[in-house]
């Protein structure tokens, strides 16, 4: 029951990105069609269960019985950006097409902050192995959702007529003010806490 | 060394109006809009990129001709991640509060672009006194924004601004700027602003 909560709770309520406004670059930047917004979804969807599948062990075998645990931001930081470079190496080699598609946005993952965030998160709640990786595909999954409905929304406002100093970034801002107001009517519904 | 006035004032400009992180160039939002719920973590967030930014551009400055170009954005991620580290545990041994109430957000000053991008086209190609002036203008940029942002948000959420407060009794809070809604309008309304009054001295220049 508890890994339904937490899966729904960061889709939903505490989406990653309208809640906890982690990853708002790519959200802003790669969202101006759906089909690009959907391809960096299934990419950060995919890097951030790989990463909190292999750090939640590093944290808890290795640098917890050190109390090490200052060395984490950098211990991190350091294995989101290997990893992200193995994975590409990996899809390059056994699934070319696949690449094609993801490629580009794979080595654009590594400074997401979106992923460490996750992984930080998922430290500071002390969450167990199962419940993080939960946490993390259901919070790559609200990312993709949110910044799917996004470039839905970009495509329609390509033709109205925007004041100059707010078209752009300005403008997106807003969409994602509504956006994230739509995801708060689910508040109440679930909570993670 | 020497360093006129004039550029080192024309590299400081740069920063906090030309090239103003946040309503120009649109790097380090998520800090932006995360940390912006009080005025206090606006600023505690402020000094903490300032310093990381200051030093990190420093640093790569003067081993900029040593990095091998293939790995520079390791080297960079490197130094950035240990000068936050350094901040973060400032933080925890002096301000407990505070930082626990910024949670991740501080951890997360090493994948702030303002920094990385100073590092990667300005550092690395200067010497390291502009470089410092270069990280201190963007820095002052990039507070710049946190503060209008988190002063709007916290006098109309709780009708204070550090605590103090600004209203009668009778205000009613405005819960909507407290949550991500109003965070994503306010900063929107400042990007609003800084462009219109650019596009305004443009013209007049023109």
């Amino acid at each position: 029951m508890k890994l339904w909560i937490i899966f729904f709770a960061s889709i939903l309520t505490n989406n990653i990105v309208l809640t906890y406004f982690l990853g708002i670059c790519p959200f802003l930047a790669m969202t101006a069609q759906i089909s690009t917004a959907a391809g960096m979804g299934f990419a950060v969807t995919f890097v951030m269960t790989m990463t909190c599948a292999i750090i939640w062990p590093i944290n808890h075998f290795l640098l917890a019985p050190f109390n090490a645990q200052y060395l984490q931001l950098i211990v991190y930081i350091l294995v989101i950006a290997v990893l992200v470079q193995v994975v590409e190496l990996v899809i390059d080699r056994y699934y070319p097409i696949l690449y094609a598609r993801m490629g580009v946005f794979l080595s654009l993952i590594t400074v997401n902050c979106a992923i460490l965030g996750v992984a930080l998160f998922m430290t500071l709640r002390n969450y167990g192995y199962i419940e993080s990786i939960v946490f993390s595909t259901g919070s790559g999954i609200g990312w993709m959702i949110a910044a799917i409905a996004m470039a839905g929304a970009r495509a329609k406002l390509r033709f109205s007529n925007i004041p100059e100093p707010l078209k752009g970034m300005g403008i997106s801002l807003v969409i994602a003010a509504i956006l994230s107001m739509g995801f708060m009517g689910f508040a109440g519904w679930i909570n993670l806490r | 060394m020497n360093l006129d006035r004039k550029t080192a004032h024309r590299i400081f400009i740069d920063g906090v109006w030309i090239n103003n992180p946040i309503a120009i160039t649109g790097l380090g939002l998520c800090s932006a809009l995360a940390v912006t719920g009080r005025v206090k973590y606006a600023l505690t967030m402020s000094a903490g990129v300032m310093f990381v930014n200051l030093l990190s551009s420093v640093a790569v400055s003067v081993i900029r001709k040593k990095i091998e170009p293939r790995v520079r954005m390791a080297v960079y991620t490197l130094i950035i991640a240990v000068l936050v580290i350094c901040f973060d545990r400032f933080l925890k041994a002096f301000y407990p509060l505070i930082s626990g109430e910024l949670g991740p957000y501080v951890g997360l000053i090493i994948t702030n672009c303002v920094i990385f991008g100073r590092a990667e086209v300005f550092a690395s190609k200067n010497s390291p006194l502009l470089s410092a002036i270069d990280a201190l203008g963007h820095s002052t940029g990039y507070a710049m924004a946190l503060i209008f942002v988190s002063v709007v948000r916290e006098l109309f959420a709780s009708g204070t601004i550090f605590g103090y407060n600004m209203f009668s009794p009778a205000f009613k809070p405005w819960v909507v700027m407290e949550m991500s809604p109003g965070a994503f309008l306010v900063l929107a309304v400042y990007i609003w602003i800084v462009r219109f009054i650019q596009n305004v001295t443009e013209r007049k220049q023109a």
